[in-house]
């Protein structure tokens, strides 16, 4: 391992995340927030630019990092920039809790979402800026935005970091420079965000949070451009007018969209997009999604008295599917009291997650087209053994490698959510009764094997809410410490997909040869 | 410059590792998918798997908007054509690899007609190597600045030598100023070295010289030997046939040992004047019974790396005084020993330097400063060739006044055609070609040298 080069792309990263820190130092300020609350972003922003600095000084061997070093780095550095970005809520005493600190900053970072915090109303502007802020840092992955700033190197083993933090089976470059490559992503991806802040500030502001109608504008764009979920008003996105609701429920669609595809859209080149067959059946599945939903929640309208007219059942349908489907975890009301049919849907949708290459998590479109192509062809093969595969992805020949991978990826995906699983039906909280308040009433749910699966899966794919106990407009706080550290690292599984953490955790990785 | 390389044989990887670190723009184009795809996991490029002839293929390389396609897959016939085809889709320049000499005379006729901007030839290039190596017996290695006015030589301070126990500035005075000691291996190490620095016995040296000069020079120190007469040639190919044929036209006496009879035969018609003889050259019998022992010369080019390296250590051994062997695989050339005058050459290095230095000349007058770039001992020290263009405020200044970067010298001055070795009164003009030799990487413009 190359130590000593590791520490000096985490020493920059370090310093990215210390200068990161003055946003919301910035917010606290304009806020005129009490001394404690500024401290808390000045002290940890001086730590980590300090660490990073003395990180630089040792010189390293070889200049180069191999993939494996690469993949550590990632992982490392994810979990460092947790460890860090948890301190501002310690000090100005907001949530007093290091490991539920972590919870949370891990969740913003990995845009699950998912909160320990009861009532969102009792934070900061800073706090909650910062906690927004790191989910579109997240989003996007914070190596390829470092790479935007560090110079280029001879040898491309950046390919490798890109790799590890961006989402799907197969990923490329747009165009020869990794350099312009990132550059190119990240305008895209701010320009989207702040396309949806100008939207989300034409709207009329939300009776009680009148002063606050522009920021909590950023803080939604925020949170649905990295598809992460962080609610900053009682009930998620309840309280917000229809039409806002309809904006972020389309601006969700639009970051579950491959990236690629709006530079190919920039550059003229529309017939390769309708080409696109994961971006057909991205759209494909979110019509009969939202369909399904709807007819199940129509038919049941009698039974809930907060849904009133059609139209209501049909945003909120539309709007749950966007958020799950996008894996960002926002909702318009508990959708854990819908009919089952509705909630199967939605289940399946949070395996699945959007397109590979978007900020969203979930095991990715494509990857689950290929797995269906990757079997057909093996029943066709046991049916007929003088059968030749030969199956089209993309408009390119599958190949039994590419196939092989991404059933290996399903695979451990399902057995790192059973074991998470597993890990929290050992939590003394199951049994135990939980009151939750929502739009449809008040009610109590037990805590058992649904709420964890949810829980788990809704960690592992970066949604934040799942059902019953962890559903909605409830929250994680309850969990013991072990089971939320494991929460954690399953979050992180899900957004690195799988390798940089397992390999993290593999003693063989520190071994000499 | 946005850059197509087509063909990732050794020749492609080669020009695709040193032009990824200038900050072209680059993409590449192979058959094999393995292999385009190992090589963007290693470099910042990206790949076409493909066809390099299919419009299809260059189209989705880019080829429309390229400044330059290189082709330089195995097949001459296919690299015209690829030449063609990237010209037809809108490419500045373009460069092919053609190493069948029957196609060597209509090279002209190929560039006009089918709009082909540079043909290399790797054999034909390295020939023209190895007969450099040739004709000056006491050097063992020899690059050229500013259209070769300059030349850049590296000797041994051998015994006897008058460079042995001179300091830098009394060898200036011994020798007018008309060379400039640039780097100095000794022991494995590379120095910059200094007015004080002290010359050892067995110290390799690089230094520029005016290429008029550089016999003078090599007498004058007592390095110029008597010249080569007898040559033997181990390997009648294409690098044996064009270095045979330009070693006959200045009057070596050349003697080939081929082992195919056919080429052997093929050889004796084509070049009269040399004796051709039919034998396994890599046999020490074989070489002995020749004449090794008579032989000034020896160069080894059969296709086997290990067989041409031991060959030419028998004739080191033998008596010869300078062998040449044709070497592809790199970590092979550390076997040979330059202070033994036991040199090696690679094609494949020859012919990417060749296609690099005019990549280079086209990037310059886009706007880059180097024009040369060579990489010596091993690739620990750079020379580079610059054009002082805009105005700075370091001209006209004395050298001796300037504050310039440790292991960093200035090696060579051309202004006006006219080549000048510095001393610490000489200057730099707008409009000079600067000759650089450094150990610190990626100079890409003379502003870097200073502090």
């Amino acid at each position: 391992m190359n130590y000593k080069k590791i520490g000096k792309i985490l020493g920059k990263i370090m310093i990215m995340e210390g200068i990161l820190m003055f946003a919301p130092l910035l917010v606290s300020l304009i806020y005129r927030e009490t001394a404690r609350n500024v401290l808390a972003f000045v002290i940890p922003a001086l730590v980590l630019v300090g660490i990073g600095f003395l990180l630089q000084i040792p010189k390293s061997q070889r200049e180069t990092l191999y993939q494996k070093e690469g993949f550590a780095l990632v992982a490392v550095s994810w979990i460092v920039m947790s460890l860090f970005g948890a301190i501002p809520f310690v000090i100005n005493r907001e949530i007093p809790n290091y490991i539920n600190a972590c919870f949370e900053i891990m969740s913003g970072f990995t845009t699950t979402g998912a909160s320990i915090l009861e009532d969102v109303t009792l934070l900061s502007h800073s706090s909650l800026f910062w906690r927004s802020f790191s989910h579109w840092i997240g989003g996007m992955g914070i190596l390829v935005f470092i790479l935007i700033f560090i110079p280029e190197s001879k040898e491309g083993s950046s390919m490798h970091l890109l790799r590890a933090e961006s989402p799907g089976p197969q990923v490329g470059k747009l165009v020869s420079k990794m350099k312009v490559t990132t550059r190119i992503l990240y305008l895209i991806y701010a320009g989207l965000t702040v396309l949806e802040i100008v939207l989300l500030m034409l709207d009329k502001p939300v009776a009680g949070y009148e002063k606050d109608k522009y920021f909590f504008s950023i803080l939604t764009a925020f949170g649905s451009a990295g598809t992460g979920g962080f609610g900053m008003m009682p009930g998620s996105m309840e309280l917000m007018n229809p039409y806002s609701q309809y904006v972020i429920a389309v601006f969700l669609l639009l970051f579950g969209c491959n990236f690629t595809i709006y530079y190919l859209l920039l550059i003229g080149k529309i017939k390769h997009v309708l080409k696109s067959e994961e971006l057909r059946t991205y759209f494909g599945l979110v019509f009969v999604a939202v369909l399904v939903v709807f007819l199940s929640v129509y038919n049941n309208l009698s039974a809930m008295p907060q849904i009133s007219s059609g139209e209501e059942a049909f945003r909120h349908s539309l709007f749950q599917v966007a958020s799950l489907i996008s894996t960002t975890g926002f909702s318009t009301t508990d959708f854990n009291v819908w009919p089952s049919v509705a909630q199967t849907v939605l289940i399946l949708l949070m395996f699945t997650g959007a397109m590979a290459g978007s900020t969203a998590g979930g095991m990715k479109l494509s990857r689950i087209v290929i797995a269906f192509k990757g079997m057909y062809v093996n029943v066709r093969k046991t049916i007929n053994p003088r059968y030749v595969p030969k199956t089209k992805f993309e408009g390119k020949v599958l190949e039994e490698k590419t196939t092989n991978s991404v059933l290996a990826f399903i695979t451990l995906y399902v057995f790192i959510l059973m074991f998470t699983v597993l890990v929290l039906s050992f939590d003394p909280i199951n049994q135990q009764a939980v009151t939750v308040t929502s739009d449809a009433g008040v009610y109590t749910v037990q805590h058992g094997f649904f709420s964890n699966f949810s829980a788990a899966l809704a960690c592992i794919s970066n949604i934040g809410p799942g059902f019953e106990a962890v559903g909605p407009y409830a929250s994680y706080v309850a969990f013991s410490p072990l089971s939320k550290i494991v929460l954690m690292l399953t979050m992180l599984v899900g957004r690195l997909e799988i390798l940089p953490v397992l390999i993290l955790f593999t003693p063989k990785t520190y071994r000499k040869s | 410059m946005k850059i197509i390389i087509v063909g990732m044989g050794m020749i492609g990887k080669t020009i695709l590792e040193n032009l990824i670190g200038e900050g072209h723009t680059i993409t590449i184009v192979d058959e094999n998918k393995e292999k385009v795809e190992s090589l963007i996991e290693k470099y910042d490029t990206l790949g076409v798997v493909g066809n390099g002839a299919c419009l299809d293929v260059q189209l989705e390389a880019g080829a429309k908007n390229a400044d330059m396609v290189i082709v330089v897959t195995g097949s001459d016939e296919l690299n015209i054509m690829t030449c063609m085809v990237a010209k037809k889709a809108g490419a500045k320049s373009t460069i092919a690899r053609v190493r069948n000499p029957l196609y060597r005379k209509q090279t002209e006729e190929m560039k006009e007609e089918l709009g082909i901007s540079m043909v290399v030839n790797p054999e034909r290039e390295t020939a023209n190597e190895i007969f450099n190596l040739l004709s000056l017996p006491s050097i063992s290695d020899i690059e050229h600045f500013a259209m070769g006015r300059v030349s850049l030589v590296e000797v041994v301070a051998t015994e006897g030598c008058a460079l042995v126990g001179e300091t830098l500035i009394s060898l200036g005075q011994k020798l007018k100023n008309k060379v400039l000691i640039c780097a100095v291996q000794r022991n494995g190490e590379v120095i910059i070295p200094t007015g004080e620095f002290l010359i050892q016995e067995g110290d390799k040296i690089s230094f520029t010289a005016d290429t008029k000069d550089l016999g003078d020079c090599l007498t004058e120190i007592h390095l110029n030997k008597r010249p080569f007469k007898n040559v033997m040639i181990v390997g009648g190919g294409r690098i044996g046939y064009y270095l045979t044929e330009k070693l006959a036209q200045k009057k070596f006496r050349v003697k080939v040992i081929e082992n195919n009879e056919e080429q052997a035969e093929e050889m004796a018609e084509l070049l009269p004047s040399v004796s051709v003889v039919y034998g396994d050259g890599t046999q020490h019998s074989v070489l002995t019974e020749e004449g090794i022992e008579a032989m000034d010369a020896f160069v080894a080019l059969t296709g086997s790396d290990e067989a041409n390296i031991i060959a030419s250590i028998f004739a080191n051994r033998s008596g010869v005084r300078k062998t040449v062997a044709q070497v592809k695989n790199d970590e092979l050339t550390n076997m040979l020993d330059s202070e033994q005058y036991l040199l090696g050459v690679s094609p494949k290095h020859i012919a990417a330097s060749k296609i690099i230095s005019y990549v280079r000349a086209i990037a310059n007058s886009e706007g880059s400063n180097v024009i040369t770039l060579y990489r010596l001992v091993q690739n620990k020290v750079e020379a580079l060739e610059f054009v002082a263009k805009a105005e700075e405020k370091f001209y006209n200044v004395p050298l001796k006044d300037l504050q310039i970067k440790k292991d960093c010298l200035i090696a060579c001055i051309i202004r006006k055609g006219e080549v000048i070795i510095p001393n610490g009164l000489s200057h730099i003009e707008q409009g000079d070609n600067v000759v650089v030799v450094t150990t610190h990487k990626n100079f890409d413009d003379l502003t870097d040298l200073f502090i």
